[in-house]
C-alpha cells in the first residue's frame, strides 16, 4: 500500500464551544481527484484551513507524503508542497498577472534579499527561470495576452484560471480548490472540468476541491467526501454518494411525513 | 524593437547629466539654494525609507522618527570633535570610550543606520505581528519611548540640551550621493523576486502566506532596512542641521515624511523622489512668506507657522481627494517616457496625415 | 503612611482624567474601526476655549466649562465631517492619515492662532482650593475629579445600553454593514458618538487644565497617545474598559513614580511599555474579544 499524497487523521477545529470539524478522517492518493461536498456550514472550508496551516487542528493529525505537517505556518506547508485557491478570489489585485504568478514561486528562490538586490549571476538565472515557468502556465492557461493587466481588471473566470495558474507555480504536490466552479454557467463549469483533468494529468498532482456544483462534482471526482454540521457522513464512489440516503437527507432534510 | 541595453545606457546619460548639474550648483548657487537642494536629498531618502515600510510592504509604521533619532544621534557623536564633546556635557560628562571616538562621516552614517537596524529588529519581533492599526499605535509609541531615553540618557545624549557643533559633512555631493544610492537600492529591491513578496503582503497578506512568502520574515526585512535607510537619513540630516535635540524627533517628523510620502504616493520611488522636491521647496517658498520664527528650542523642522497649516490642509486635500497621491504605485521608467513620447508624436503624425 | 494616601488619590485624580479621554477613542474606534489621531488635539482645542472664553470674555468659569464643553463637541463632529465621512469606504490606512491630518492641522492652527508661547489655565478656586482630610493635604479636584468621572461614566452606560441611540452605537460597533442595512441612521449615529467622545475630552481637558495649568500646541500630544493606550489596555472599542485602562494606567504612572522617584524622566515611557506588553500577552486587553477574520 503506497503512501497517500495526503492524509488526515481525525482532524478536529473548536472555536471555543462551537466544533467546527469532528473527527474528520480521508486520504487522497497520487493524481486522484477528491472532492469535499456538504451543506453550507459543513465545515469544508475549515478543513481547507486546516490543511493548508490557516488554522491549527484542535486535536488530529495532516500528513503530506507521510511527513507531518500538522498546524505548521501555512508559508511552510506551501513550501511543502500544498498550494490553494480561495472560496473569493485573493489574487494579488494591484499586481499584474504576471507578478501574481511570479511572486508564487518566490519560496522556491534560493538567493538571499542581498545577491537578489545586486542582481548577481546566480540571481539572474534563478529569475530567468521563473519567468519562463510563469510564461508556460500562462500559456497553458491561455492568460498570455493578459500577462501585463493588472489582475484585478480581469473578467471572473480569467480571475479563477489566475489563481490556479498561480496556484501550480510552485509544483506542488497537492491542488485544493475551494469552489472553483462558483458563479459560472454549465459551459463554462464543463470547460473548467477538463481544465482541471488536464492539470493533473500534466503537472502529475492530487487535488482536493470544495464543490457545490454537483455535476462537476459527479463529472471530475474520483472519490466523494460529504461533511455535514462539521462530521463525515458519507464517503466513497459519486455512484456510491448518489445512492446514500444520509447525503440526500443532509442536503434535502427529511420528510415530516417519513421521519 | 526593444533592446535590452537602451535603459542602462539612458540611466548612465541621466546620471552623467545629473553630476554635471550638480558641479553647476555647487560652483555657481547660493548658499540658500544649495541648504535647500541638500535638504532635498535628505528628504529623498527620508522618504524612500518610509515608503519601503508603509508604501511597498503596507505595514503601517510610525516609527521613523525614533530611527532617525537613533542615526542622528549615533552621526553626531561619532563626529563631533572630541574636545567640543567633552566641554558640551555640563551636566554628566560623557560616557568613555565615546568621549574621544571619533570616526569619518561615510563610517558614521553607516553605523548610524546600522544601529537603527539593531533596534528594528528589537521593536519588529513583537509589533509586527499585530494587526494594522495597534502597529502603528505600538510603533509610535516605541518611537517615543526612544526620544524619552534618549532626553534621560544624560551622560550619551547630553539629555534635553541635545548636541551642538556637529561638522556640516553633509555636502551637496553626500547628500545626493546617499539619495541616488537609496534611489538606486529601492529600485533594485523592489523590482526583485523579495521586493514583489513585500507587495504581496501589502495586496493581500493571507494569500501571500498561502503561496509561501513566510510573513514576519519579509516584514521584518522591509522593517529592518526601512530602519536602516532612516538612520542614515537621520544622520545626513544631523550633519546638516548642526544641531540635535530630542524635540526634533517627535511625532510629528513623522507625519512630515508621511506626507511627502503620502503625497508622492506610497508605493512609488519616483513619487517619492519628486513629492520630497516639491515639498521641501514648497515649504521654504511658504516659509518666505512666513516671517522669521525662532522661539527657543523649536528647529527648523519643528517650527510651525502658516506654511505648516497650508501644509497640514494640503495633506488632508491629498488624502481626502487624491489618495494616491501623484503617482499611485506607479514608476516614471524609459518606457513609460517613451510610450508618452510616441503617443505624442503618433498624435501628430495622425494629424499631418489628416 | 499620609504621603502614601496623597499618592493614591493623585493616581486615582490622574487616573480618571486619562479614563475621561479614553472614553472618546473607545467610543469611535468601536463605531468607525479608526484610531482618531486628533483626539489628543481636540482635548488641547478645548483647554484653549477655555483659556479664551474666561480671560478675553470674562465669562464666570461655570459658563466657560459648559461652553467649552459643548463648542469643543461641536468641533469633533465637525472634524469628523469634513475629514473622516468622505472616507468611509476608503482603505483603512486613508482614515488613518487623515486622522494624522486632523491633529496636524489643529496643532499647527492652534500655534498660529494661539501663539507657541505656553499660557496658563485659569485657576478656579473650588477645585483648585486645597483641603485637608486628616492630615492629608489634597486640592478639591482630586475628590471632584474622580466624582466627576464617575457621574459621567454612569451617565454614558445609561446611554449605551438603555437608549435607543446607545443601541444603534452598538450596532455598528457591532456590524457597520448590517447596521446600515437595517436602516440605522449612520451618519447620526457617528456623529453623536463623536459629539459625546469629544465632550468627554474637554470635560478632561477642563479637570486636566486645572491640575497642571500649562497650556502650549502640544499640550495635547502625550495625553492624547497615551490615552489610546489605556483604550487598548481596556480593551479597544469597549467603554467600561477603556474607564478600567485609564486608571489603571494613571495608578502604574504615579504609583511607580512615588516608588522609584528616579525613574521620574521615564514616566511617559511607562504608557508605552504597559502598551507593548498588553499587545504581546493579550492584544484585545482586558474585557475586549477576540475577532477572527474570515478566510
Amino acid at each position: 500500500m503506497s503512501q497517500h499524497v495526503l492524509e488526515v487523521s481525525h482532524a478536529t477545529m473548536q472555536f471555543g464551544g462551537l466544533v467546527a470539524v469532528n473527527d474528520l478522517c480521508m486520504y487522497i492518493d497520487k493524481q486522484e481527484i477528491v472532492a469535499l461536498i456538504g451543506p453550507n456550514g459543513a465545515g469544508k472550508t475549515t478543513a481547507f484551513n486546516m490543511i493548508t496551516g490557516v488554522y491549527k487542528p484542535t486535536f488530529g493529525m495532516v500528513a503530506l507524503n507521510a511527513q507531518n505537517i500538522t498546524a505548521m505556518r501555512p508559508d511552510r506547508i506551501a513550501g511543502r508542497g500544498i498550494a490553494r485557491t480561495f472560496q473569493n478570489i485573493r489574487l494579488f489585485s494591484a499586481l499584474s498577472v504576471h507578478e501574481n504568478v511570479e511572486i508564487a514561486q518566490h519560496l522556491r528562490l534560493q538567493s538571499s534579499w542581498m545577491s537578489s538586490t545586486l542582481r548577481l549571476p546566480k540571481y539572474r538565472r534563478e529569475t530567468k527561470a521563473i519567468t519562463k515557468r510563469t510564461d508556460d502556465l500562462l500559456h497553458y492557461m491561455g492568460l498570455t495576452s493578459v500577462r501585463n493587466e493588472v489582475a484585478g481588471s480581469l473578467p471572473y473566470g480569467m480571475q479563477r484560471k489566475l489563481e490556479i495558474a498561480r496556484a501550480l507555480a510552485p509544483s506542488p504536490a497537492l491542488l485544493l480548490l475551494d469552489e472553483p466552479a462558483a458563479g459560472m454557467n454549465p459551459s463554462e463549469a464543463e470547460e473548467l472540468q477538463s481544465l482541471i483533468r488536464g492539470v493533473r494529468d500534466r503537472f502529475d498532482i492530487a487535488v482536493l476541491l470544495i464543490e457545490h456544483h454537483m455535476d462537476v462534482v459527479m463529472g471530475l471526482s474520483d472519490r466523494i467526501y460529504v461533511l455535514n454540521y462539521g462530521n463525515l457522513i458519507a464517503s466513497g464512489t459519486p455512484a456510491e454518494i448518489q445512492r446514500d440516503d444520509s447525503v440526500i437527507a443532509a442536503y434535502l432534510g427529511v420528510d415530516e411525513d417519513d421521519a | 524593437m526593444k533592446k535590452k541595453w537602451v535603459s542602462p545606457v539612458l540611466t548612465l546619460a541621466l546620471s552623467v547629466v545629473l553630476v554635471a548639474l550638480l558641479f553647476l550648483l555647487q560652483g555657481n548657487a547660493s548658499d540658500y539654494i544649495l541648504r535647500i537642494s541638500r535638504l532635498c536629498a535628505i528628504n529623498i531618502v527620508l522618504a524612500l525609507a518610509m515608503n519601503l515600510i508603509n508604501g511597498f510592504t503596507g505595514i503601517f509604521s510610525l516609527g521613523q522618527a525614533g530611527f532617525m533619532a537613533i542615526g542622528a544621534y549615533t552621526t553626531a557623536l561619532l563626529t563631533i570633535p572630541a574636545a567640543k564633546k567633552q566641554m558640551m556635557f555640563m551636566i554628566a560628562p560623557i560616557v568613555k570610550p565615546l568621549d574621544t571616538l571619533t570616526l569619518p562621516f561615510g563610517v558614521a552614517l553607516v553605523l548610524g543606520g546600522l544601529m537603527a537596524m539593531a533596534l528594528a529588529f528589537v521593536i519588529g519581533l513583537p509589533c509586527l505581528r499585530l494587526r494594522g492599526d495597534y502597529l502603528a499605535i505600538a510603533t509610535l509609541g516605541f518611537s517615543e519611548i526612544i526620544r524619552v531615553i534618549i532626553t534621560n540618557m544624560q551622560n550619551v545624549t547630553n539629555g534635553a540640551q541635545g548636541l551642538k557643533s556637529i561638522p556640516a559633512n553633509a555636502t551637496v555631493w553626500w547628500c545626493y550621493g546617499v539619495a541616488f544610492v537609496a534611489i538606486l537600492f529601492m529600485a533594485l529591491l523592489t523590482t526583485s523576486s523579495y521586493g514583489k513578496a513585500f507587495k504581496a503582503i501589502r495586496e493581500d497578506e493571507v494569500a501571500a502566506e498561502s503561496m509561501g512568502v513566510g510573513l514576519l520574515y519579509h516584514k521584518m526585512l522591509s522593517f529592518m532596512l526601512s530602519a536602516f535607510i532612516a538612520g542614515v537619513g537621520g544622520g545626513l540630516l544631523a550633519a546638516y542641521n548642526g544641531t540635535i535635540g530630542p524635540d526634533m524627533f517627535r511625532v510629528t517628523q513623522t507625519y512630515n515624511v508621511l506626507m511627502i510620502v503620502v503625497m508622492g504616493g506610497m508605493g512609488s520611488i519616483s513619487g517619492s523622489v519628486a513629492a520630497a522636491f516639491i515639498v521641501t521647496i514648497g515649504q521654504e517658498y511658504l516659509r518666505v512668506l512666513d516671517g522669521p520664527i525662532s522661539i527657543g528650542s523649536f528647529h527648523t523642522d519643528g517650527v510651525s507657522g502658516m506654511r505648516m497649516v497650508v501644509f497640514s490642509v494640503l495633506l488632508l486635500v491629498v488624502i481626502i481627494f487624491f489618495r494616491n497621491g501623484l503617482f499611485g504605485t506607479k514608476e516614471v521608467t524609459w518606457r513609460s517616457i517613451g510610450k508618452r513620447l510616441s503617443a505624442l508624436s503618433g498624435h501628430g503624425k495622425e494629424g499631418a496625415k489628416a | 503612611m499620609g504621603v502614601f494616601l496623597q499618592q493614591l488619590a493623585n493616581a486615582l485624580c490622574v487616573g480618571s482624567l486619562y479614563a475621561l479621554l479614553a472614553i472618546g477613542y473607545t467610543m469611535v474606534y468601536g463605531v468607525l474601526r479608526l484610531i482618531n489621531f486628533a483626539h489628543g488635539e481636540i482635548f488641547m482645542m478645548a483647554m484653549y476655549i477655555v483659556f479664551y472664553g474666561i480671560s478675553l470674555f470674562y465669562l464666570p468659569w461655570y459658563a466657560g466649562f459648559l461652553l467649552t464643553i459643548i463648542i469643543t463637541a461641536m468641533l469633533g463632529v465637525l472634524s469628523e465631517r469634513l475629514a473622516y465621512r468622505p472616507l468611509r469606504d476608503a482603505p483603512r490606512i486613508s482614515v488613518l492619515i487623515s486622522a494624522i491630518g486632523v491633529s496636524y492641522f489643529l496643532q499647527n492652527l492652534a500655534t498660529v492662532v494661539f501663539g507657541g508661547r505656553p499660557l496658563t489655565f485659569p485657576q478656579v478656586a473650588l477645585f483648585t482650593d486645597v483641603v485637608d482630610i486628616g492630615g492629608v493635604k489634597i486640592q478639591q479636584l482630586g475628590i471632584l475629579v474622580p466624582l466627576i468621572a464617575a457621574v459621567l461614566l454612569v451617565l454614558l452606560m445609561f446611554l449605551i445600553k438603555k437608549t435607543r441611540t446607545g443601541l444603534a452605537m452598538r450596532a455598528v460597533a457591532r456590524n457597520y454593514d448590517a447596521a446600515r442595512l437595517m436602516g440605522i441612521d449612520l451618519n447620526r449615529t457617528i456623529a453623536i458618538t463623536f459629539f459625546i467622545g469629544s465632550a468627554m475630552a474637554s470635560v478632561g481637558a477642563i479637570m486636566w487644565g486645572l491640575k497642571y495649568p500649562q497650556i502650549s500646541p502640544t499640550v495635547g500630544s502625550m495625553p492624547g497617545i497615551k490615552c489610546f493606550i489605556a483604550a487598548v489596555l481596556g480593551g479597544i472599542g469597549n467603554t467600561t474598559g477603556a474607564v478600567l485602562g485609564g486608571l489603571m494606567l494613571g495608578f502604574v504612572e504615579i504609583m511607580l513614580v512615588a516608588t522609584f522617584p528616579q525613574l521620574s524622566g521615564y514616566r511617559d515611557a511607562f504608557a508605552f511599555v504597559l502598551l507593548i506588553v498588553v499587545l504581546l500577552v493579550k492584544p484585545t486587553g482586558l474585557l475586549g474579544e477576540k475577532a477572527t477574520e474570515k478566510v
